[in-house]
């Protein structure tokens, strides 16, 4: 344990290390007027030019909120034709067949929305065209359309008595050029020059010792990777995803693959601090969400380390050490061991990557419901790129309100009086998508065409489902893989995928264009503090109280029943 | 609305070229030079031969091989198409297979390790691993299996340890990870020694 216990804490440290300075460069990349020097902003210009744009005209929320739409559902169109037209396509080296229509639709959803569910295996599904063109753009994409929403959002709270938040073509463009580009290419380098591949070449065959013949899927992986996991992705190139050596080959690559799920999402709190001038308050938003990733880890990785009930029973050795990690090496692989493995289990969820590098179908019942949790408060433990934190901003909002009620005033959060009209969109983005999980699940539970989809038996076959519609509605992408694809299931996932996204972004951004017009009033002493630790605790508990109750009820028919029965 | 849709439809040709072809186009250019082995998957060649990869496992049946742990994928091994078990932890299918693979090890074991019993097999031995093809077994699993090795191929046990500490790959940068052994190329390794 200690080992593992090591590897964490280093983890943490190095995060928060690179992060931090990555949200300063982050605030600058979105507060600059030119960024970048002279050659790099004739390209920026070029860009806003032929899209038709004027780089200083700036968009109000709603004409910000209309083009975003536009443009997604654009996108949703083109990634669903390259799957059905792959088979007549280039770039095709292994024959793959057009996708079938409901899982094109649902896998369209999933990549326009930054989810990355996938009801595929890449590897024997996708064409590299699809990969590439449909799918990895995608994953550069939409994860910069949920930093520029981002980048509106915090203006609408820093500035005063104002009507534009942005726009969108420029935030767009820098995340993708100043952010994601550069990053992904240091990853990717990285990742190729330890075994992960990155050719056009198709399969390799290979005459194995015992004279068979073994196929070794092979692709454009290693570009694909860093950006799935610095775009808060997830979605692979194979179907096992990051437990595939050729996704993630060593214990180094793991660590670095770990440091990206959580690296743009932790640097957009200090950017936030940067931009709206509240440094303080954002260690403290930062001090809230790390809490809740360290609980997660200190409850997964026991959990995992404990082992199952019945590899307990089936008498093997289990015990760490003497040669082995032991715990519940189910659907684990060796060279990451159960530390390692948790790790990823809790952050992967914590952010809304849902990458896995082992099986989260085969975690325990206490250690399989971490994933779970994470992902059903909403995606705001650090959370998705850009969508995590406007997330959060949500439960901010209701905490201050909270505060605010306790001493009878009107809360205040950051100079801007909240009022009904925030409270209101603060209250539909927070609750939007919990009540749809839940909706979802139950009519899927209690369907022949919903039960169709489970895969285990008893009190596991429902944390199936309800995992697989939270894990979608949250736009997170990680599954109990078990999960069948089924026509029903699909196109639910579709539904669910695109409201979860959508709902909470344009509350997001209702909230902007509210919090924009307003004035500053100054702070007096009857001001709840939002900078110090009754904050934390505060921001914590009413995370708790709203997303972890609604949860909880159907937590105790999966996970604690599993738990309890054996 | 129509504006934003001609937007739109520029951004998505200018945006997929940029970043669905030319920059992975380049950076295969880049790797395919720079990392000519790792960007073509690791393989690993023996006498000219490509035999796997040192990123997948492959299926060992004989006892003269040291075995992998148990393969999800169908057929096992596929390096094509990863899969995990998806087995949850109460469900009485993993106990079965739990069972039917801490026998199979024991019956393939025990002529070599007398005595040998159930509480001395490392659970990555008889689980599934995350992605089917997880080159490496635990240095655990490799030291049981050492003394079939040793016997089946008239080696010393002494050789056979020290070809697994050889191939033992420890943690990353010496902290990142776990140790596990790779076992084609141990197993190649001990073709090169020999031993009938």
């Amino acid at each position: 344990m200690g080992q593992g216990i090591t590897q964490i804490l280093v983890y943490s440290v190095v995060l928060t290390g690179l992060a931090y300075p990555l949200g300063l460069y982050m605030a600058n990349v979105y507060s600059a007027s030119r960024f970048g020097g002279r050659l790099l902003g004739t390209l920026e210009r070029g860009f806003c030019r032929v899209v038709g744009t004027d780089p200083e005209r700036e968009q109000d929320w709603k004409s910000y909120a209309k083009t975003v739409l536009v443009f997604t559902i654009f996108f949703f169109l083109v990634v669903y034709a390259i799957q059905r037209l792959q088979a007549h396509l280039f770039l095709n080296p292994d024959h793959e067949k057009a996708v079938q229509p409901h899982i094109a639709l649902n896998t369209a959803a999933s990549f326009v929305t930054n989810t990355n569910w996938q009801f595929y295996g890449g590897e024997s599904t996708m064409s590299y065209l699809s990969q590439m063109t449909a799918l990895a753009v995608q994953q550069f994409v939409s994860a910069g359309v949920g930093m520029a929403v981002l980048a509106a959002v915090i203006r609408g709270i820093s500035r005063r008595s104002a009507a534009t938040l942005g726009n969108f073509w420029v935030d767009l463009y820098r995340s993708l050029v100043y952010i994601f580009l550069p990053l992904s290419l240091i990853l990717a380098l990285i990742l190729v020059s330890q075994g992960d591949p990155q050719t056009f070449g198709g399969h390799a065959v290979a005459h194995t010792l015992e004279g068979g013949l073994q196929e070794i899927a092979r692709g454009p992986v290693a570009l694909m990777l860093a950006i799935k996991q610095l775009g808060t992705n997830g979605g692979g190139f194979y179907n096992s995803n990051s437990a595939v050596p050729f996704e993630n080959p060593t214990g180094f690559t793991n660590f670095l693959e770990t440091i990206a799920i959580l690296l743009i999402p932790a640097g957009q709190v200090f950017m936030f601090g940067k931009m709206v001038l509240a440094r303080r308050h954002a260690w403290m938003v930062f001090a809230a969400m790390f809490a809740m990733f360290a609980i997660g880890v200190g409850v997964a990785f026991p959990a995992e380390q404990h082992g199952s009930q019945v590899l307990r029973a089936s008498g093997v050795n289990i015990t760490h050490g003497h040669g082995q990690s032991g715990g519940n090496m189910t659907d684990k692989e060796v060279r990451f061991g159960i530390a390692d493995t948790a790790l990823w289990a809790t952050a992967t969820t914590d952010a809304s990557n849902g990458s896995v590098n082992g099986g989260h179908d085969a975690f325990t019942a206490l250690g399989g419901a971490v994933p779970l949790v994470n992902i059903f408060v909403g995606e705001v433990i650090f959370g998705g790129v850009g969508s995590g934190l406007y997330g959060m901003f949500f439960y901010i909002i209701i905490a201050v309100f909270v505060a605010g009620l306790m001493v009878g005033r009107t809360p205040e959060w950051l100079g801007k009086k909240i009022e009904a009209r925030e409270i209101k969109y603060a209250a539909v983005g927070a609750l939007f998508v919990p009540t749809m999980v839940l909706t979802l699940t139950a009519i899927s539970i209690v369907t022949k065409l919903g039960l169709a989809s489970v895969y285990n038996p008893a009190a596991h076959g429902f944390t199936e489902t309800l995992y697989a519609y939270t894990s979608q509605g949250n736009n997170n992408g990680s599954a109990f893989a078990g999960f069948g694809a089924t026509n029903f299931s699909a196109d639910f996932g579709t539904v669910a995928m695109l409201l979860g996204r959508f709902m909470p972004m344009l509350a997001a951004l209702a909230l902007a264009g509210a919090l924009g017009q307003k004035k500053i009033v100054p702070a007096s002493a009857g001001t709840f503090r939002t900078d110090g630790p009754t904050f934390v605790v505060l921001l914590v508990g009413v995370i708790v109280l709203t997303a972890g109750l609604m949860v909880f009820p159907a937590l105790t028919l999966g996970p604690v029943v599993e738990g309890l029965i054996h | 609305m129509l504006r934003d849709l001609r937007a739109s439809v520029v951004a998505g040709v200018v945006l997929t070229l940029a970043f669905g072809l030319a920059v992975p186009a380049a950076f295969t250019g880049f790797a395919q030079v720079a990392f000519r082995h790792e960007a073509n998957g690791s393989l690993v060649t023996v006498n000219g031969t490509v035999v796997g990869s040192s990123l997948a496992a492959q299926s060992f049946t004989k006892p003269k091989y040291f075995h992998e742990r148990p393969s999800a994928t169908s057929p096992a091994y596929n390096a094509a198409g990863t899969t995990f078990s998806n087995l949850g932890p109460t469900n009485p299918a993993l106990a079965k297979l739990v069972a039917q693979q801490a026998a199979a090890v024991l019956k393939l074991e025990r002529p070599y390790n007398p005595g040998l019993t159930i509480h001395d097999i490392p659970v990555d031995a008889v689980t599934p691993s995350g992605s089917g093809i997880d080159p490496d077994i635990s240095p655990a699993y490799a030291a049981l299996q050492s003394r079939r090795i040793a016997a089946v191929r008239h080696l010393p046990l002494a050789t056979v340890r020290k070809l697994i500490e050889e191939h033992t790959t420890g943690r990353s940068l010496g902290f990142f990870g776990e140790p596990g052994v790779d076992v084609l190329q141990l197993n190649i390794a001990l073709d090169k020694v020999g031993g009938s």
